[in-house]
């Protein structure tokens, strides 16, 4: 039992009318680690998270959390699990102490233990000033804490956080990084849905991206970065007019495939060495093209994601 | 500040409440939410106060030949009417409150079921409560002497407090079901006013034709305000009563299992 993966789906589906929500997702979780479910808008990230939280029913498929089926035996799941959603978790009349006494009592502490508790949590995240205010009161960033405070309270074996950083700022979303990482390190697994490259990134051990209800690549970020060539030149130019003609040079140049960013300055062509950049440089510089920023370094994300989703579209 | 690490660690974890302590616990939440909007409560005590004042005084000289005589017949007819009426804003508050994330938290923890909804009417109940209160007042201020005495006073609210807890799996159904919250007040005004009007809360039935007889006979409303009637009276029909607690029981055993089909759904 304790060796069962923290999530494990197999063909999972959902259906909304006639749309496949989810389509047939494949994933295993395993325990003690972030997990990233990378997609954008409407990929089905959220459907998966609902179905593996026992909200929503599959339509086809399994789901097992810790071995326990999402559907046959839901109660054994919530008691493992816990639910971050995308808007605010917490009654937004209530304040920041009730909510958390709330919710302590409903997980079976006394009166007394389950204030005991939530001010401890309040505390640790930084809420203590705030705990008498009502949550509607709140800032985005408190809000997001709050949250969080209340889906460990009971330090649950896995942790659901729905796009846990949309719309945070900066220091925020830091904070609540920094509080990720902390949760996992005392052996909770957490479940992490982004459409932010950069967090899965940084948080996850291994990714799963999604588009369209399936599963169109699955690895650690490392092996993500590496199945789409092994490094990236970054052009920036300082002339915008002159981009079509740098395609073309760096495309002969390199003999490799240009790709063009929404930036209109920018260029990025895959390559391997730094003598192939030097090449790319001196290219450029002989034609009279000024560059304001250069660099070659491993793909980022955002380029695996553009790469694997322009394939998904193309097959 | 305690740290984070401190709150993570791992302690043995309280055993799951009993389904009465989760529910008492939504229950507690629904005071708090009257606590921190306490403007809610104005439905039930302005509403009631109105309707009692309105049709004491719009019948009582007519049908009564004085307003004291009709008050006698009418106050615990009109307390019916108001607090079912009010029942309704159970439907209409858990179709707004269902739509925030926290129930998504609810729906999450390893509880009984029911218990978000049931604690969710035990704060209604305390509104019915209150309603019922006032009109009492305002009945007793006007002239209202029930031959009952406290006691019958008490009994006959607690019945109607009790069918109006079980008339609320009505709307919590239709709270679930339907998509706004302006679909479930137009659905709760298309049952509720036939329902309280074509009863015998204003007038006795004897001159009503007979279809109509025929439909007020079998209204609930009819029974209830006539076992409210008389346990206020202090002449209890046992009947009426046994009537009112075994419909109260059906409301609940049908209209329950439904709310919690939907609610497991949503």
């Amino acid at each position: 039992m304790s060796n069962a993966p923290a999530v494990h789906t197999s063909g999972l589906v959902k259906m909304f009318g006639d749309n496949r929500a989810v389509d047939g997702v494949d994933l295993t979780v395993p325990p003690g680690t972030v997990y990233g479910l990378l997609g954008p808008n409407g990929a089905g990230k959220t459907t998966v998270v609902r179905m593996l939280a026992t909200l929503l029913r599959p339509d086809g498929g399994t789901a097992q959390v810790f071995g326990h089926d999402v559907a046959k035996e839901p109660d054994a799941v919530r008691r493992r699990v816990s639910l971050t959603g995308q808007y605010a978790s917490v009654d937004e009349d209530l304040t920041g102490m009730e909510n958390v006494v709330l919710l302590a009592r409903l997980l079976g502490y006394k009166r007394a233990a389950a204030r005991d508790r939530a001010g401890q949590l309040l505390a640790a995240f930084g809420l203590t000033e705030a705990a008498d205010r009502q949550v509607k009161k709140f800032s985005g960033g408190m809000r997001r804490r709050i949250d969080i405070a209340a889906s460990i309270l009971n330090t649950p074996d896995l942790l659901f956080l729905d796009e846990p950083t949309t719309g945070l700022d900066p220091r925020s979303r830091n904070q609540v990084w920094d509080i990720v990482r902390e949760v996992v390190a005392h052996g909770t697994t957490v479940l992490l849905t982004t459409q932010y490259l950069d967090e899965a990134d940084r948080l996850a051990a291994r990714i799963a991206v999604i588009d369209h209800g399936k599963v169109i690549a699955e690895g650690t970020p490392g092996s993500l970065k590496a199945s789409i060539g092994a490094g990236t030149i970054h052009v920036r130019l300082r002339d915008a007019d002159r981009r079509a003609e740098a395609e073309k040079l760096l495309s002969a140049t390199l003999d490799a495939m240009v790709q063009l960013n929404s930036d209109p300055v920018a260029l990025t062509v895959p390559a391997s060495s730094a003598e192939q950049a030097s090449r790319a440089l001196a290219a450029l510089a002989a034609s009279g093209i000024v560059v304001d920023d250069f660099s070659l370094g491993q793909p980022s994300l955002d380029e695996v994601f553009l790469a694997l989703t322009a394939s998904g579209v193309a097959a | 500040m305690t740290s984070l690490a401190a709150v993570l660690t791992r302690e043995e974890r309280p055993s799951r409440p009993s389904a009465l302590a989760a529910s008492l616990t939504f229950g507690w939440r629904a005071m708090l939410k009257i606590k921190h909007v306490p403007e809610q409560l104005f439905d039930v005590t302005a509403f009631p106060i109105i309707m009692t004042l309105m049709f004491t005084y719009l019948f009582g000289g007519a049908l009564a030949g004085s307003t004291r005589e009709y008050l006698q017949f009418l106050l615990p007819g009109i307390m019916v009417t108001s607090v079912v009426m009010i029942t309704m804003y159970t439907g209409v508050g858990l179709n707004t409150d269902i739509e925030k994330g926290v129930f998504d938290r609810f729906r999450t923890l390893p509880v009984w079921r029911p218990a978000a909804l049931v604690g969710m009417i035990f704060g209604d109940v305390l509104r019915y409560i209150l309603a019922a209160t006032t009109i009492m007042l305002v009945g007793l201020i006007l002239g209202f002497r029930p031959a009952g005495g406290p006691v019958g006073v008490v009994l006959g609210v607690a019945l109607l407090v009790v069918f109006s807890f079980a008339f609320s799996w009505i709307w919590t159904m239709f709270g679930l079901l339907l998509r706004s919250e302006k679909s479930v007040m137009g659905v709760s005004m298309l049952v509720l006013f036939p329902l309280t009007f074509l009863s015998n809360v204003f007038v006795d039935p004897g001159t009503m034709p007979g279809w109509l007889q025929a439909f007020v006979s079998v209204n609930p409303i009819t029974h209830l305000v006539a076992a409210v009637r008389s346990v206020m009276r202090g002449d209890v029909d046992g009947g009426e009563v046994v009537w009112v607690l075994v419909a109260s029981g059906v409301l609940v055993g049908v209209f329950g299992p439904l709310t919690m089909r939907l609610y497991n759904r949503k």
